[in-house]
């Protein structure tokens, strides 16, 4: 029996072709989570709601640190929704997409593994654009909160670059933690590391020991940047903040890889 | 190891010129996991082009990783998986290359269409979405979300996911699982003529009725190694021969192997000493004898035993052949 081969045509995966991959990937993946109500009404309404009750119905006209609560805290909590927004699409969902053999069939398949993962990440910036536009709807419309256009345009920015080291912590889980306690893991994460860097309750009304641990998280320094750009007095400099979450996600990464090859190897 | 046979009627739907064109090979190869199991022990296998192989073995026979080194989703421990010439792990093979696997659970809020749409767009020569379409017995439930399908839809969908990029080699796990019979039968009739067209298919089934109808050729394999292959026929043969074939397994098929089941009150001894019987055995009541004169040894039989009845004469089902091969013995 002769062992004639094949010889492969070389392969077209030209810059052009990879990006119309990911155009697609990144738009069937936020539609999916957009569609899948649990999700997204979850993701969304959690913030919306923590700050219709702390930030609009317990606004007295109160300012703090040179701007009204209500304003100071729709900073807070679009940090808070970026952080579940990654947190559970990606942490959660990939965890999902890996026991269930899901990730494994996109594997086997010509996709650029980055395409799945950039793909989920942006998924993640939107819901986080989404919140931030929500919660500042709200701020203007019950909170008597006043925004230029550029101030909003600067938070929004921030929420969206905010859900990037935020997608890798959830990267981070879902090779780690097992699929089936993936949720309870997640909210684990979520609420003390909100409440712990000040989202829900502003830090100076914390005792002075948890003040101490803050900016040990990533989602207390996305704040500071966030007050700053509502001009709010904020501490730390920017340049600081933006170097903690840049050191963060690169530790993600890092992590993620580390279990990510060892997987590898007992697979 | 037994080599490795081509049933004339099969050759000669692949065409002579393509008859033996190799499109996927596993040369000597162990995988052995970091906790010490070793899951494949020097296996060697080779799928040509057009053809339908079937692979089967018992659970944690190694029939998963097998198809998991030839996918590029694992690498061996030693010796070679290549694919159209390439490693299974670069883009290059795996654009030749569809998947059906067993999935717990698929994005469930997107559509049918969907799905097909992603997938078609990783291939730069897709098959057209029509044609996917037809081929998996999707029509009228392309707009329905992946999550309000049955099990059967569901399956049909992974299908036609698989059909994507138009490849040259399928790998196909349990396609038909949750299937009803005519479903099951319009998925036989596409994986036939994905062969007919020169595609090369590999099935994992634990259906043997389906490896039966649908392989060209099938490998049993069994504590990561190659037990027997051979084209369904040759297989049942060897099995009902009790695995140790002096001339090979064409000699065995060659014979004729029938199983003749009846209530006798003649003894093992007693059969075994008549000529072509190879195998006794009591079952209950029940003495199965396997022959390759079936004939004669049964004229032999009813004039040594005037009472014999329940009489029942049958070719070796395959899963007996399976049950027979892969037992530990």
């Amino acid at each position: 029996m002769s062992t004639a081969t094949y010889t492969l045509p070389a392969p077209t995966h030209g810059l052009s072709r990879n990006l119309s991959i990911f155009a697609t990937e990144v738009r069937y993946q936020f539609l999916g989570a957009l569609r899948t109500r649990a999700f997204s009404l979850a993701t969304i309404g959690f913030p919306a709601m923590f700050y219709i009750l702390f930030g609009l119905l317990m606004n007295r006209g109160e300012t703090l640190n040179g701007v009204l609560v209500a304003k100071y805290l729709l900073g807070g909590y679009a940090v808070f929704g970026a952080l579940g927004a990654s947190i559970f699409g990606i942490g959660v969902g990939v965890s999902m997409d890996l026991s269930a053999g899901w990730l494994e069939l996109k594997r086997a398949s010509p996709m650029p593994p980055l395409a799945y993962v950039l793909a989920k990440c942006c998924s993640a910036v939107g819901f986080s654009l989404i919140i931030v536009t929500v919660l500042t709807l709200l701020g203007i419309s019950f909170g008597h909160v006043h925004l230029t256009v550029g101030e909003f345009a600067k938070i929004a920015g921030i929420a969206a670059a905010g859900a990037i080291p935020f997608s890798c912590l959830g990267l981070f889980m879902a090779f780690t933690v097992p699929p089936s306690s993936a949720g309870g893991i997640a909210n684990l994460v979520y609420l003390p590391m909100s409440f712990l860097s000040g989202l829900w309750v502003p830090l100076r009304f914390l005792p002075h020991a948890l003040q101490a641990i803050a900016p040990a998280f990533p989602t207390y320094h996305l704040a500071q940047l966030m007050y700053r750009a509502l001009g709010a007095t904020a501490s730390g400099s920017t340049l600081g903040h933006w170097s903690g979450l840049l050191g963060f996600a690169l530790l993600m990464i890092g992590l993620t890889w580390i279990a990510f090859r060892r997987r590898e190897q007992n697979s | 190891m037994i080599p490795v046979l081509d049933k004339p009627e099969v050759a000669a739907t692949r065409g002579p010129s393509t008859a033996a064109t190799t499109v996927a090979s596993v040369a000597h190869v162990t995988k052995r996991y970091s906790n010490g199991v070793v899951a494949l022990d020097d296996l060697s296998l080779s799928l040509h082009r057009g053809e339908i192989v079937a692979l089967l073995g018992p659970n944690g026979a190694g029939k998963s990783t097998a198809v998991k080194l030839l996918m590029g989703l694992s690498s061996p421990t030693s010796g070679e998986v290549s694919i159209f010439g390439a490693d299974p792990r670069q883009t290059a093979a795996r654009l030749r290359t569809g998947v059906m696997l067993q999935i717990g659970r698929a994005p469930e809020m997107l559509r049918v269409r969907e799905h097909i749409t992603i997938f078609r767009s990783y291939y730069p020569q897709p098959m057209p979405y029509a044609d996917i379409i037809r081929a998996a017995g999707l029509e009228g439930i392309e707009e329905r979300m992946f999550g309000q399908l049955s099990g059967g839809q569901k399956q049909r969908t992974l299908f036609g996911i698989a059909l994507a990029g138009d490849p040259d080699l399928i790998f196909l796990d349990e396609p038909t699982v949750g299937l009803d019979i005519e479903a099951r039968r319009a998925m036989w009739a596409q994986i036939r003529s994905l062969a007919a067209r020169g595609k090369t298919v590999l099935l994992t089934t634990h259906y043997l009725e389906e490896a039966d109808a649908l392989a060209h050729r099938i490998i049993v394999i069994n504590k990561g190694k190659v037990v027997c292959e051979g084209t369904p026929a040759e297989v049942k043969s060897l099995g009902a021969a009790g695995l140790t074939p002096s001339g090979g397994p064409a000699a065995i098929a060659q014979q004729g192997l029938k199983i003749i089941r009846c209530a006798t009150t003649l003894t093992a001894e007693h059969l075994l000493a008549i000529p072509a019987v190879t195998r006794v055995e009591s079952v209950g009541s029940l003495t199965i004898i396997t022959s390759a004169q079936p004939e004669s040894t049964l004229r032999e039989m009813l004039a040594l035993d005037q009472n014999l009845h329940s009489l029942e004469v049958s070719s070796p089902a395959l899963e007996d052949a399976f049950l027979a091969l892969t037992s530990d013995h």
